[in-house]
């Protein structure tokens, strides 16, 4: 079964060797003639202001906390997906228990204002 | 019809490997040079026609620039990140395609070749998993580039993503329902033994797919992250020269992948419409087209005039949705930060759970009232159809999309009239909220809100 | 083939585990991670467990470390974090974690010396009948769905309180 992976390999290297190699050459071959105004970050003609790399909202760490809770119930309804048909009405009971539970989560997100942007 | 031998398997798949990639890389090019006509001519404008006849070395042209452009990178930036991150970007964006099946198997003298890179068993999941890599790439340009836009556009275009990918995984799950697999090769198969295009019993799903894709590829009406307005390119501003175009190969090349996989898991691939002639798929070591009556196996005949018929129906297929993606950039406009998170956490994640629960219980209790064929098809798509119609109902009432426009007062959730200030209040600022700094008290450091 | 592909896999795994511990710079710290988590799916598959492998990238590189990066954003590490370890606390709990990792190995080791922990599972040919019969998919999803079904639904009770913690922590701060 393992073998048919063989072409995803080779893809990989491949595709590896091109993204490598697309860097290096554009090292090699782009002209550089830098001065201290070219080396400056773009601000729209400005002298940079302040620190870029300021710490940014815990609303960014939300939405990564909420994309991994529900990212794992749809991983864990591939499955399921899959062999529904097989697993019948007994899985379809499982299965709705498991998302009653995630849709308590998300509900109580919601009110809590944890999905807002505001 | 046999299976290849091994030396054969490795043997086709090297030029399997090499000639998609090289196809899909030209297929890139041409498709820059689609999206500049196409834009000219929905702006009553020329585009480039001056290379080539009808501008058609205009990606040639481009190329050479690539190489012959100055290059710059900020003094302030973190030089090893700044340049791994092409590299992050276009890995994943162009190994994605190894598991869509671009055509009917092609016999040879030594055996029946796949049209497809790799057709491995986890199929659609190797998809999910690659394109799950590919926030690395624009998060870390936007970062080592150390400017303020470049950040910014880095962190909206990563938290963008990840919002989508749930929607994306569930929007997948009905596909998995009925074709009872996950590879491509199967979802293709079971398109052509139901009779049906998933896209007819599966439309909600093939909705919340396309809006998602849309997001993933951070195109219009998603492309915050590189919102011209506001933050001149987004991640790849500070890049210029060859990894400039890495970022916009990878761009274009997840927009022709995801194109091809509307098409394969929604529109039935490469399979040509109202013809059983293209059935095939193997079951159990042999290339079969399909059951008799008695539930027999059929043997199918692959021939080189079906897989290049079936190769252009999946090319017809294909460009039509780039093509869509290009006509769309044109005709809405972009949504407001605060709109696609509404849209992604609020709309589409509890719709297309409930889609979910209404599709599978529908398809059990069809199985046991022993409904097949036809008539198992068309209930699905009756079924289906309401719920888009209801969905797009609701969607349409302003009721779950909040603060369209600034001019018009909204009805709230309980139909009472509630005026909309937000947007006032967003013009009223001389500083937009998104790029206001301010000082944190605690001293350590300034703290960007969004 | 599969022998060289697992020393190559293994090789890549253990090497981008050192290069997250020896990077000053806590993102490159955690693409090295990412690396060794790529890895380590690579060996699922030479294992045959399609599925996991390619769970692994999903979840474990796509999503837990896209968090990682989030969080180290949110604290912005800027100063030299490797002081923090050097001292009273921070030593014992490196060197306590140390000592259990190689405690644990070192009991694995003598495990297959045994031949204990290979004696009830499945070799490949069993696999292989396993996926050809029920896909890579299926052979997990049924056990999961019926046998384990206790151990699944205890998951999204996990998953739950996960979500309301993190709600809980950061509407406090808000």
């Amino acid at each position: 079964m393992s073998s048919s992976y063989l072409p995803v390999l080779i893809l990989l290297g491949l595709s590896a060797v091109n993204a490598v190699g697309m860097v290096v050459a554009s090292q090699i071959l782009n002209p550089r003639r830098a001065t201290s105004e070219k080396d400056m970050p773009y601000e729209s003609g400005m002298v940079p202001l302040g620190d870029t790399r300021a710490r940014f909202s815990v609303k960014f760490y939300m939405v990564a906390i909420s994309f991994i809770i529900f990212d794992l119930e749809a991983i864990f309804l591939i499955p399921w997906a899959v062999e529904m048909r097989t697993l019948g009405w007994e899985g379809f009971a499982v299965m709705s228990i498991f998302l009653a539970v995630l849709v308590v989560g998300l509900v109580y997100e919601w009110k809590k204002g944890g999905l807002d942007w505001e | 019809m046999d299976e290849l031998s091994s030396t054969a398997f490795v043997i086709s798949s090297m030029i399997k490997v090499t000639a998609a990639f090289t196809l899909m890389m030209a297929v890139v090019a041409y498709m820059t040079l689609a999206e500049r006509r196409v834009s000219a001519f929905i702006q009553d404008r020329l585009g480039p026609n001056r290379v080539g006849k009808f501008g058609l070395l205009q990606p040639v042209a481009d190329g050479i620039k690539n190489i012959v452009k100055e290059e710059t990178m900020p003094a302030t930036a973190n030089r090893r990140f700044f340049l791994l991150a092409p590299m992050l970007a276009i890995f994943p964006a162009v190994v994605v395609f190894a598991v869509i099946p671009f055509a009917a198997p092609l016999p040879t003298p030594w055996g029946v070749v796949d049209m497809i890179i790799a057709d491995i068993p986890v199929g659609m999941l190797y998809v999910l998993a690659f394109s799950s890599l590919g926030v690395y790439g624009m998060f870390l340009a936007g970062w080592a580039s150390n400017n303020k836009y470049a950040f910014l556009g880095g962190l909206r275009s990563s938290s963008q993503m990840i919002s989508y990918e749930v929607a994306l995984g569930l929007s997948l799950v009905p596909v998995f329902m009925l074709a009872g697999n996950v590879t491509l090769t199967e979802i293709v198969w079971q398109q052509q033994q139901l009779g049906f295009w998933y896209v007819l019993p599966l439309s909600l799903a093939f909705i919340f797919f396309v809006i998602s894709a849309f997001a993933e590829t951070n195109r219009l009406p998603f492309d915050l992250p590189e919102a011209e307005s506001e933050l001149v390119t987004g991640y790849h501003t500070e890049y210029s020269s060859m990894k400039f175009s890495m970022f916009m190969i990878a761009e274009y090349a997840h927009i022709l992948t995801v194109s091809a996989l509307m098409a394969t898991l929604f529109l039935g691939g490469w399979s040509v419409p109202f013809w059983s002639g293209d059935h095939m798929f193997w079951y159990d070591g042999v290339l079969i087209s399909g059951f008799n009556a008695a539930g027999e196996a059929m043997a199918a005949e692959p021939a080189v005039w079906k897989t290049l018929l079936t190769f252009a129906a999946f090319g017809v297929k294909t460009l039509f949705f780039v093509g869509v993606f290009i006509w769309v950039r044109w005709t809405l406009p972009r949504f407001r930060y605060d709109q696609v998170m509404h849209l992604g956490w609020k709309v589409l994640l509890p719709v297309s759970i409930a889609y979910v629960a209404l599709l599978g219980a529908t398809i059990l209790l069809l199985d046991q009232m022993g409904v097949t064929g036809f008539a198992f098809g068309a209930i699905l798509t009756l079924v289906s159809g309401a719920a888009t119609l209801a969905f797009i109902f609701f969607m349409d009432r302003g009721r779950v999309m909040e603060g369209a426009s600034v001019a018009s007062s909204p009805r709230g959730p309980r139909g009472a009239i509630v005026p909309d200030t937000r947007g006032v209040r967003e013009l009223r600022d001389p500083v937009p909220a998104a790029l206001q700094v301010r000082e944190d008290k605690s001293g350590s450091g300034p703290t960007v809100t969004h | 083939m599969t022998d060289i592909l697992f020393f190559v896999f293994a090789a890549v795994a253990a090497g981008g585990a050192f290069g997250v511990v020896l990077q000053k710079n806590p993102v490159g710290s955690l693409l090295f991670m990412v690396a060794t988590l790529g890895s380590v799916a690579g060996i699922f598959v030479l294992f045959e467990a399609h599925f996991l492998a390619a769970i692994q990238v999903m979840v474990y590189a796509g999503a837990i470390m896209v968090l990682f990066l989030f969080v180290i954003m949110l604290l912005n590490l800027g100063h030299d974090y490797r002081r923090d370890l050097t001292r009273g606390l921070g030593m014992i709990l490196a060197f306590g974690v140390t000592g259990l990792m190689a405690g644990l190995l070192a009991r694995q080791f003598r495990g297959a010396e045994e031949g204990l922990s290979l004696a009830h599972v499945p070799g490949p040919e069993a696999m292989d009948a396993l996926l050809a019969e029920k896909g890579a998919i299926g052979a997990l999803a049924i056990p999961l769905f019926t046998d384990y079904m206790l151990a699944f639904e205890l998951t999204g009770i996990l998953l739950l309180v996960a979500l309301v913690g993190a709600i809980a922590i950061a509407k406090r701060r808000a």
